[in-house]
């Protein structure tokens, strides 16, 4: 370095630049706080879940279904059968459902259904989880006059859609316009360059949301007390009583024997590792198939 | 290029024979042809009640200063515009004599007809080098790999990108330059084998020696395809045209062959324009 170039640190510290890097580092520390207070409670609670679940889980606790206590107490195996097949179908049907509905409203803007599809979302969004497990209750349930996986499965799709449509409407807007004016271009019909070019391009983006309406519906009692009814019988018919693991927390949390609590928390700890499964599943999945 | 002028005989007449009798010579006739075609942006005139024909076989070229029509008009000529809500067009564009607006005609065959590259480079994010020159083969319904794989070659050799991406097809397509990928954007359009391609200002976002292999392109593609090219650039539009329209406050002034409009232009307008007078 033959000419000396100054770094502004080497220009002599003023007052006001003293004052300043003093405000910067207030300000530092303020948000390193802030952060470490909205983390902490996270870390908390799925410190708390991985202790206090990892005790009541072992094999019997993945393989046997509801037993009595006197008999052991068996294990939740019903629950997260009922929960998986509940929360996969409600997947696709939310996932379709909100899919198609997040393309309509980004990609047919004009669309004259989209004002009524907007509000009936954002509606949907509103509404608390229990009122959606009443509608359908009422829709469903009563008319057939039995509590089943379908209807379960139904009520968390109505959990998944509002989250998924907004989430697939938000990152195809992402999207540039000019990928759908050079497949247009190319001769191709709208729906080809929607599904083909569009869509792959903003695909992390909707499984993202894909996966947030998933972990959202997993997480739900309420809405499966209507419908889903519980169970504690082992069953792959979800035209039957179903349980799930979100049900069998809040029942067993409620109840006074140890077991039954330290199976509470293995089964949040279970559900927990669920969602977390499914999410990395599917990042995965979608970096196989796009690369 | 300038061979190529010589040849040139006033558009009013239907055919010309060459007088040296270049290759270049057949006869003109027009690919495609618009009748008083108006664009409009709600009740806002875009570009007004221009008849315009685009030879075959001939690079037409659109220039004017900003905001004068020049790509309006041209995105009229594939039906872009139906892709914007507030966009009307009135008037007549003719593709080998049948009106592409005409009811009943479908804007996605219009468009495979009528390629278009555009003025920023946009390749496919998620493709490769390979699937996006096929992407409109491909999504066509097009499967048999030695059929793609002779578009490939036979499209990225026309865009005169082969020889740089022949070892890297498998790579993303936004791995190229700026240059290569308009380029590469090309070649997609050329790989339909369209009879008309549109160039929406396809140089302004490249460094000149781009711009070269790009303007060097055109002049070989005349033989496969019609080219319509609007341009901001004077010079480019002198260099690489057979023909030239000018606009203006969204009017046609004035279209004539290129070295004519350029050297001796009829309308006052277009002679303060090329001259430097404005714009």
């Amino acid at each position: 370095m033959s000419a000396p170039v100054q770094s502004p640190r080497s220009f002599p510290a003023d007052g006001n630049l003293r004052r300043r890097q003093l405000w910067n580092r207030v300000m530092l520390v303020l948000l390193v706080l802030g952060s470490l207070i909205v983390v902490a409670p996270l870390v908390l609670v799925l410190g708390a879940v991985v202790m206090k679940g990892i005790a009541a889980i072992n094999l019997a606790f993945f393989l046997e279904p509801f037993r009595p206590l006197d008999e052991g107490g068996g294990g939740l195996a019903h629950a997260i059968v009922g929960t998986l097949l509940m929360n996969l179908l409600a997947l696709l049907i939310g996932g379709v459902l909100g899919l198609a509905g997040g393309i309509l409203l980004s990609e047919y803007p004009d669309h004259p259904i989209n004002p009524t599809l907007r509000v009936i979302s954002d509606l949907l969004n509103g509404l608390p989880a229990l009122l959606k497990g009443l509608v359908v209750y009422a829709v469903v349930v009563i008319p057939t006059g039995q509590f089943s996986g379908y209807a379960g499965a139904l009520a968390l799709a109505l959990i998944m859609v509002p989250i998924v449509l907004r989430a697939t409407e938000g990152v195809l807007k992402l999207v540039p316009w000019s990928v759908r004016e050079a497949g247009l271009a190319l001769g191709l019909p709208r729906w080809r360059v929607i599904l083909s070019l569009v869509l792959p391009a903003a695909t992390s983006g909707v499984i993202t949301g894909l996966m947030l309406g998933f972990a959202r519906a997993a997480g739900e009692a309420a809405p499966l007390y209507f419908t889903a009814g519980g169970s504690q019988l082992l069953t792959f018919n979800l035209s039957q009583q179903v349980e799930s693991l979100a049900l069998s927390i809040y029942k067993y949390a409620n109840e006074p024997s140890p077991l039954r609590q330290e199976q509470a928390w293995a089964a949040s700890l279970v559900l927990t590792l669920l969602v977390l499964a499914a999410s990395l599943l599917a990042r995965w999945a979608t970096r196989r198939w796009t690369s | 290029m300038d061979e190529q002028k010589t040849v040139l005989t006033p558009p009013t007449s239907g055919s010309s024979a060459s007088p040296n009798g270049t290759p270049d010579s057949s006869p003109l006739k027009p690919r495609m042809e618009t009748r008083g075609l108006s664009v409009y942006y709600g009740k806002k005139v875009g570009v007004g009640n221009v008849t315009l024909p685009i030879y075959a076989n001939k690079i037409t070229a659109l220039i004017g200063p900003s905001g004068c029509g020049k790509t309006t008009f041209l995105r009229a000529l594939n039906r872009m515009h139906d892709l914007t809500p507030i966009a009307r067009v009135e008037g007549e564009a003719l593709l080998d004599g049948k009106n592409i607006y005409a009811p009943g005609v479908d804007p996605v065959e219009v468009r495979r007809k009528i390629g278009m590259v555009f003025q920023k480079p946009n390749p496919f994010p998620t493709l490769t080098i390979y699937d996006n020159v096929v992407a409109g083969l491909k999504l066509l319904g097009v499967r048999r790999k030695d059929v793609l794989d002779e578009a490939v070659e036979r499209s990225l050799a026309q865009a005169a990108l082969w020889d740089e991406v022949k070892d890297r097809l498998r790579a993303p397509g936004m791995s190229l330059s700026g240059g290569q990928q308009q380029r590469l954007c090309i070649a997609r359009a050329l790989a339909v084998e369209p009879e008309v391609l549109l160039m929406d200002e396809p140089t302004s976002a490249l460094d000149p020696i781009s711009t070269q292999a790009i303007e060097d392109l055109m002049s070989d593609l005349k033989n496969h395809v019609t080219i319509a090219i609007v341009t901001h650039n004077m010079q480019q539009a002198a260099r690489v045209s057979d023909f030239t329209a000018y606009f203006l406050l969204g009017e046609l002034v004035e279209f004539g062959p290129t070295n004519q409009l350029f050297t001796n232009p009829k309308d006052p307008r277009t002679e303060a324009y090329i001259t430097g007078r404005f714009g």
